[in-house]
């Protein structure tokens, strides 16, 4: 409350008055609260309306989730069998139908090469994030002195997550099947897909060492230890968790990409799961396989896809799982 | 001076005089005689050597400074073991900021966080195997006195050093001394505990893993932790994380992680300021038996407990100005600067 001067007597008498104080700028009951509180309901009111808004918000995103699940887990209901899991695939509807199973010439039609794929491309990209990606993090937040040009690499590997993914099947294509001649193989796929996933490795990684206390690595000086072996037992264990986490999600986005894996030219079908002694030799993946599905006029494909897309699903939400139980795991030990 | 100060400058006296009864004899003997009662052979062969070396590089313009600088110097050794590198006389704080025995020595260190200048021209003399306490109010620089010597200040992006400080006559900020190398040897307990999210154990044992001192891990940690008074508390959950302990005990878990190593001088930020009474007592203990020792540099901002243990004292003040170097009784006793009269007293002007 402002002081009574001579020149300021009327001003100060309105303000005052107003919230009930006295004149001289003094209250005597030692409060200027507004206690009939109807500014306060009015914000109470606000707030509930915010509050339905983003309930709102949250149960379309929900309903359409499990509207979209309810549809493909009907779909799939009856043809996602053991055989489906373990045998090739099939150009004939009718080998995926399981009652049809105990005539057929072929054998049932299954996605088990794709699966097989898409697990050893999901591997190498994982070998590959896991150097590139915490190394770079590790450089950029441990060694990179401060310095505009690290700034300006650090906005770029930001703006690199926004890039769509066709955009990096292309980089893959142009780079690792022509330039570097790997051909239409695993290798290229995972290099692509480390490409596109690379960034928000890199910059999940950066803040989960940003988040390791000083106080940790200066304790570690403080005993002697070199900067390497300050990283090594003291920042990056404790920071792992969370760059584990970043790498588990950022995968289980690359598993379900398509683009990329078409640029670099992943077979449509495959017969036999991808050769790891023939580094060039072609793959399929999970995402093709369903995406062809998904094409084909005979209505058995569309069961047959939805299926796929159940086993997609399930291996999405396992590897999820896995990155929940790591950060619960470390949560609870610090 | 008010009565009442004096009052409370006679309270710290006569608790200065309880526990060092000869710290009121005047001589600066007195003192340092106190903690080399019993001076261990490693420690009077490698002073001994050290001066030797000093001797070689600039005995004989050093030492006159050193003698008239401090002319007490020669009660108790010669001359020539005094001649540490000479003080400008611009920069020098009152009272005798040269020790015969010094293991660092700062000239005319400044030290600087970004455009602020957190510290101004330090000279002063750590001696050797003794305990030199840092007080002064808080912001005054102490902690970052302290970060100089062994280079912590590295860590900090925005810290700037300028001025020289030396360790065993080699100045610590010339290119070719290795940070690593020298914190090996100048071990620091922090202000805040900072344990690692490892267990008790590791913690301990943490120097010495890096360091490479592989042999007798277990021992050497159970050591450290019963010489920081720890032992007792955790001897069943060594394999507890140190986090789970409470604020004190962590306090003497980083206390144990620093001796551990064996380091030669032992730098302490505040190490007891979150302790009860009785482990208090037992970490001045640990400070008075590591001065047989090591040199121990101690912070503390319990006037009590630096008239306690410490051998000298050094007053900072507001502004990043070491005010008064001394003995500790004469600081005390009878400092020569009144404005660190009024803060020993508690009246701080
Ligand atoms: N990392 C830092 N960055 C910028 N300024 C700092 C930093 N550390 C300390 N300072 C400044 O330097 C001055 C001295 O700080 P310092 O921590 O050395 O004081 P202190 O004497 O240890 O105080 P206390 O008794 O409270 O621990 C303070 O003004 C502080 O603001
Ligand atoms: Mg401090």
């Amino acid at each position: 409350m402002s002081t009574n001067t001579d020149t300021s007597t009327t001003t100060t008498t309105t303000t005052t008055t107003s919230t009930g104080g006295d004149p001289d700028g003094f209250d005597p009951d030692g409060n200027g609260f507004d206690f009939d509180g109807s500014s306060i309901k009015r914000k109470h009111q606000l707030g509930t309306i915010f509050l339905g808004l983003c309930f709102a918000a949250t149960m379309v995103g929900i309903v359409a989730l499990v509207a979209l699940l309810a549809d493909v887990l009907l779909e799939a209901r009856g043809w996602l069998t053991w055989e489906f899991l373990t045998y090739p695939p099939s150009q004939i509807a009718e080998n995926y139908v399981p009652s049809n199973y105990g005539d057929l010439a072929t054998g049932p039609g299954g996605m088990y090469p794709m699966i097989i794929g898409s697990i050893y491309l999901i591997i190498m990209t994982a070998i590959f994030t896991l150097f590139l990606g915490v190394g770079a993090a590790i450089y950029l937040e441990e060694y990179a002195p401060d310095s505009s040009l690290t700034r300006f690499i650090e906005a770029n590997i930001a703006n690199l997550a926004g890039v769509p993914s066709i955009v990096y099947g292309l980089l893959g294509l142009a780079v690792f099947v022509r330039a570097m001649q790997t051909g239409a193989s695993l290798i290229a796929g995972a290099l692509t897909l480390t490409l596109l996933i690379l960034p928000i490795v890199i910059v999940q990684s950066q803040e989960s060492l940003r988040a390791v206390p000083d106080s940790m690595r200066q304790a570690s000086y403080g005993t002697g230890a070199t900067k390497w072996q300050t990283i090594r037992n003291v920042v990056l264990p404790e920071a792992v968790p969370g760059i584990m986490t970043g790498i588990i999600l950022s995968l289980s986005r690359a598993i379900g990409e398509t683009a990329p894996i078409l640029m670099v030219g992943a077979a449509t079908t495959m017969f036999t799961p991808p050769d790891l002694t023939d580094p060039t030799g072609s793959f399929g993946a999970m995402p093709m396989q369903i995406y062809e599905w998904a094409k084909m006029p005979e209505a058995e494909f569309q069961h047959v896809a939805a299926a796929g897309i159940v086993v997609l699903l399930t291996i999405l939400l396992l590897m999820n799982a896995v990155a929940i139980l790591i950060r619960n795991k470390y949560d609870k030990r610090s | 001076m008010s009565d009442q100060t004096d009052g409370r400058l006679a309270g710290v006296r006569s608790a200065l005089l309880s526990i060092r009864p000869n710290a009121n004899d005047g001589s600066l003997t007195g003192t340092s005689g106190s903690s080399n009662t019993e001076p261990p052979e490693i420690a009077a062969a490698s002073s001994e050597s050290e001066s030797v070396s000093r001797q070689g590089s600039g005995a004989d313009s050093s030492a006159s400074a050193a003698a008239s600088t401090q002319p007490d110097a020669e009660t108790t050794t010669t001359s020539e073991s005094g001649s540490g590198l000479a003080m400008p006389a611009g920069d020098k704080p009152l009272g005798s900021p040269r020790v015969d025995n010094a293991v660092i020595e700062a000239r005319d260190l400044d030290v600087f966080y970004g455009d602020t200048q957190a510290l101004h021209g330090i000279n002063m003399d750590i001696p050797e195997k003794e305990v030199t306490a840092l007080i002064g109010p808080s912001g005054c620089g102490k902690s970052t006195f302290l970060r100089s010597i062994n280079r912590m200040n590295d860590l900090i992006d925005v810290a700037r050093v300028e001025g020289d400080l030396h360790f065993h006559g080699k100045n610590v900020y010339e290119d070719d001394v290795d940070p690593v190398a020298l914190r090996r040897k100048i071990g620091m307990v922090f202000q805040k505990p900072n344990p690692f999210p490892k267990s008790i154990f590791d913690n301990v044992a943490y120097g010495l893993r890096v360091q490479g001192k592989d042999d007798n891990v277990e021992e050497n940690v159970l050591t450290a932790l019963e010489r920081a008074a720890l032992l007792d508390e955790v001897e069943d959950q060594l394999d507890e994380s140190g986090l789970d302990l409470s604020g004190g005990q962590q306090q003497r878990l980083c206390i144990a992680r620093a001796i551990a190593t064996d380091p030669e001088v032992i730098l302490m930020d505040e190490p007891a300021s979150a302790l009860d009474p009785v482990a208090t007592s037992k970490i001045e203990d640990l400070v008075e038996e590591l001065a047989q020792e090591y040199t121990v540099a101690i912070v503390t901002h319990n006037m009590q407990q630096a008239a306690r243990i410490s051998d000298k004292t050094a007053v900072f003040l507001t502004g990043g100005h070491l005010v008064e170097f001394d003995d500790t009784s004469k600081i005390f006793e009878n400092p020569e600067s009144d404005r660190v009269e009024d803060y020993i007293t508690g009246k701080f002007g």
